[in-house]
């Protein structure tokens, strides 16, 4: 397929997917606010924190208030980081790809950016976001449902899934990070009832209270993290995401299973193997936020390499035209 | 609905005779629409507006504040068109299409018309959308205009007249598809019971004349259609199409010429390309050869066309055709090419670098609407009735500073059709526009085509930008459908032969639609912001984007294409 188009499907997917984190991140984190004791200082500092947005958030808002976070976070249109720009760009990749994928994935992009864009124009949302937040996780699912249902799974489908993917592994050990204090600490720094609190908000964050419950019944910090960054099939941990992601890299360049493939193959494949067989206490030896930091840093290693490898092969127009008069 | 209010009197009506009685096929429509609830109406108008902006239907707008795309407005009554009507048409769009193909090939090789006195040979030369570079071009099969788009206009008698040709790179046709989805579902049974015939095969019938005009030697060519890119204002047409074809849609920047072929970039390197469906004027087409400040182009490509390696349609220099002054000579291109009587007329046209008739112009300008030969979309254009003493004079003098470039047609009387305003059904003038596929072994007339209505009361502007919309258009399969027991010859609106070209024909009051299509027609995209400008991850702090501006890729220096031609 055209390059053009495989950046554009690995975007679009990306975008889409990082609205809904943005989604359920503030969702949750408005709900545990409700439940936390008024002495609790600037809870909204780790909200933002997350986001890594910080020093932007900062330069337009000054500090933290939750009216002024939700507006960053929802219906910002400055802000790249927020609902409204992330599903816009996703339907803005769309639009440039409209050949490429089903009339009904454009047709579900289209709706949820005309949700969010309506929805930009009324400020009671930020008293009350949550049924715009659920209808933006709503529409999200919508659309990957949508795409798996409606378009052949071939190299366009398996672009659009790494970047889902990929950055659903990101957004999931952003996450994680911004809670990890929370899970270095023990009860003893902390009340149990309010620690119980901070775990199930994160759990579910992430749309995992229920299967982690399953999992291990009673929340432990270790159980918690192990089970968010190396379970091997709950769909939002970061293992999940990268063995996923492994699987279309792979799909996309026919390699062999024994096979080592190309740049983003060997990238990805070793980052995979390494989650494969992690052992969560080294990974809290070794300290959760250095950790965490470590794989995002090779998170974008393996995107460059995709860039590199599958996108980047445009030239400059001035450069096209001086090659082909010189040609003739 | 109430009906008896509505006013049939002042036009010719599509829809009922001058009794207010139903036309031929229209008999159950009209008997549907008196019968619902004026509230019904309004709501299934709603429900089909909806229907198109969430199927993303819409054309950009510029300098727009929230979001710069809107949906064309589109009315629900649709227009009929018998089939004994039609069949007329669809023999004189064939037959036109084929003189103004041959006509083109004559231009750029032995201008045999020329020699024989048909045309005079400055008026193909001094044409803006002559190109030079295009003598001597062979193109597959002969083809030059592949897809023709041909704007047609019906008098107060109901006669059709061929109101312009566009040649280059016609838009609207997917409206034409989109409308008519909508249509089924907002009076299925109406439309059942009518027999319209279906366009859904257009799509198919495109890729099969794209195909069949593959560079020789190509069992199973690659297609593609060529767009300027998300921020032309028929992206969405363009786009449409590739998918409906089932092939890719590149941007310029997508593709290369090296070793003598050209090739887009694809994730598994570079891939040869053979027909492409150009969706770009001609002189952005390739800066080596055009216009050098082109920065849509794909340089070299002319090369490859030349070599017969790469088909375009419509090929290049086809424009020569839809010049203004150019379309007063078609009726004697026919006779000349064909050696047949035009079955559909031309408006009568005064051509102003004749002396006698420029004098005649200028003295009845307060009659005439006045047009430049090479601009489109209510550009360059009186309409004298309507103008100003003052304007009138003004436009005189560029009348006599450059006769060449103006022409001068009687005022037509559009019809109407009835739509829905408010509340209520009024009377809204229209032209139509339908599609003809030229694939060399034969022509394919697209049984339907967009029929643009000026919303405004008492307007004939049905551009788009000035307050148009569109209808579905439906051609019936055969006449004795679509209504109870009466007989089905209410109507004899039907055009003859007769291609009188005397000049004095119809009478005057009113104005022509100007042109450029509705859905497209203007610039290009301001690529910086380029939805696909996308980067990789430069660290970790904050998530990634690809609009980052440090984007390896970034092609900024596109950005100097704003004034690029859409189509």
């Amino acid at each position: 397929m055209l390059s053009r188009g495989a950046d554009a499907l690995y975007w679009m997917c990306r975008y889409a997917e990082r609205a809904e984190n943005v989604a359920r991140f503030l969702d949750v984190s408005l709900q545990v606010m409700l439940d936390m004791p008024d002495s609790h200082d600037d809870p909204w500092e780790g909200v933002i924190a997350a986001t890594g947005e910080e020093e932007y958030f900062t330069e337009r808002y000054g500090a933290a208030s939750r009216d002024a976070i939700v507006r960053f976070l929802t219906i910002d249109t400055e802000s790249p980081y927020s609902i409204v720009s992330c599903v816009r760009q996703a339907r803005d990749n769309a639009r440039s790809i409209r050949e490429a994928i089903s009339s009904e994935t454009w047709e579900q992009i289209n709706k949820w950016y005309l949700l969010v864009r309506d929805a930009a124009t009324v400020d009671a949302l930020i008293d009350d976001p949550h049924d715009f937040l659920a209808a933006v996780k709503e529409a999200s699912h919508l659309f990957v449902g949508i795409t798996y249902l409606t378009m052949t799974h071939g190299e366009g489908w398996h672009f659009g899934r790494l970047g889902r993917v990929l950055e659903r592994a990101d957004q999931t050990s952003r996450i994680v990070d911004a809670k990890q204090q929370l899970l270095h600490a023990g009860p003893a720094d902390i009340s149990a009832t309010l620690d119980e609190i901070h775990l199930s908000a994160l759990l579910r964050s992430v749309s995992a209270l229920e299967m982690y419950r399953k999992r291990y019944g009673r929340f432990e910090h270790v159980n918690v993290v192990e089970f968010l960054v190396l379970d091997k099939l709950f769909p939002r941990s970061i293992r999940y995401c990268l063995s996923k992601g492994q699987l279309s890299l792979q799909a996309i360049t026919g390699t062999p299973v024994d096979a080592s493939g190309t740049k983003p193959e060997r990238l990805l494949g070793r980052l995979n193997a390494e989650y494969e067989y992690a052992i969560v206490s080294e990974i809290l030896a070794q300290g959760l936020h250095d950790h965490l930091d470590g794989l995002q840093l090779k998170l974008n290693e393996v995107g460059y390499a995709i860039y590199e490898t599958f996108f980047a092969s445009r030239s400059d127009p001035a450069a096209e035209l001086a090659r082909v008069e010189a040609a003739q | 609905m109430e009906l008896s209010r509505y006013d049939t009197s002042a036009f010719f009506d599509e829809m009922f005779d001058p009794e207010r009685r139903p036309r031929t096929g229209c008999e159950l429509l009209a008997r549907t629409l008196s019968s619902l609830p004026d509230e019904d109406l309004a709501r299934r108008q709603r429900a089909a507006e909806r229907s198109l902006l969430h199927a993303g239907i819409t054309f950009n707008v510029y300098g727009h504040e929230r979001g710069t795309e809107k949906i064309l407005p589109f009315d629900l009554v649709p227009r009929v068109v018998p089939a004994r009507e039609w069949a007329t048409i669809e023999r004189g769009l064939a037959q036109r299409t084929r003189a103004l193909n041959l006509f083109i090939d004559d231009v750029y090789h032995a201008r045999r018309i020329v020699a024989a006195g048909i045309i005079p040979g400055e008026i193909v030369e001094s044409a803006t959308s002559y190109l030079p570079g295009c003598r001597g071009l062979d193109p597959p099969q002969g083809v030059w205009c592949h897809i023709t788009g041909t704007d047609l206009v019906r008098d107060g008698d109901g006669q059709y007249y061929v109101l312009e040709d566009n040649l280059r790179c016609p838009s609207g046709v997917s409206y034409v598809l989109h409308n008519r989805t909508v249509m089924k579902r907002t009076f299925p049974r109406v439309f059942q019971a009518s027999r319209v015939r279906p366009v859904d095969a257009y799509p198919s019938e495109l890729l099969r004349v794209l195909q069949n005009v593959r560079p020789r030697g190509i069992a199973t060519p690659t297609v593609v259609v060529l767009t300027p890119g998300p921020y032309n204002s028929a992206y969405s047409e363009h786009s449409f199409l590739a998918q409906q074809m089932g092939v890719e849609l590149v941007e310029s920047r997508d593709l290369t010429v090296r070793d003598g072929f050209l090739w887009m970039r694809t994730t598994r390197g570079m891939a040869r390309v053979d027909v492409i469906y150009r969706r770009m004027d001609d002189t952005f087409l390739d800066p080596t050869v055009f216009r050098r400040d082109s920065m849509l182009g794909i340089p070299g490509l002319m090369n490859v066309v030349r070599a017969g390696r790469v088909t375009l349609a419509n090929a290049p220099g086809t424009g020569v055709a839809d010049d203004k002054v150019v379309y007063a000579y078609v009726p004697a291109i026919i006779r000349y090419y064909l050696g047949e009587t035009p079955i559909l007329p031309n408006v009568p046209t005064y051509l102003c670098f004749d002396d006698k008739q420029r004098e005649h112009v200028l003295s009845n300008l307060h009659k005439l609407v006045v047009k430049a030969a090479n601009e489109s979309g209510g550009y360059g254009m009186i309409i004298g009735p309507q103008a100003s003493a003052a304007e009138r004079a003004a436009f005189a003098d560029h009348i006599r500073a450059n006769p060449r470039n103006y022409i001068a047609q009687p005022l037509l009387a559009l019809s109407q059709v009835p739509t829905l305003i408010g509340d209520f059904l009024e009377g809204r003038h229209v032209d139509l526009r339908p599609y003809i596929l030229h694939g060399g072994d034969d022509i394919f007339v697209l049984p339907g085509g967009l029929t643009r209505v000026a919303l405004k009361k008492g307007s004939y502007v049905v551009n788009s930008s000035q307050g148009g919309g569109s209808k579905d258009t439906w051609v019936l399969a055969d006449d004795s459908s679509g209504h109870s027991n009466n007989s089905n010859h209410s109507s004899p609106s039907n055009n003859s032969n007769s291609s009188s070209q005397s000049n004095s024909s119809s009478p005057s009051n009113n104005s022509s639609p100007s042109n450029n299509s509705s859905p497209s027609n203007n610039s290009s995209p301001s690529n910086n912001s380029s939805p696909s400008n996308n980067s990789s991850p430069s660290n970790s702090s904050s998530p990634p984007n690809n609009s980052n501006s440090s984007s390896p890729s970034n092609n900024s220096n596109r950005s100097n294409s704003k004034e690029a031609q859409a189509c």
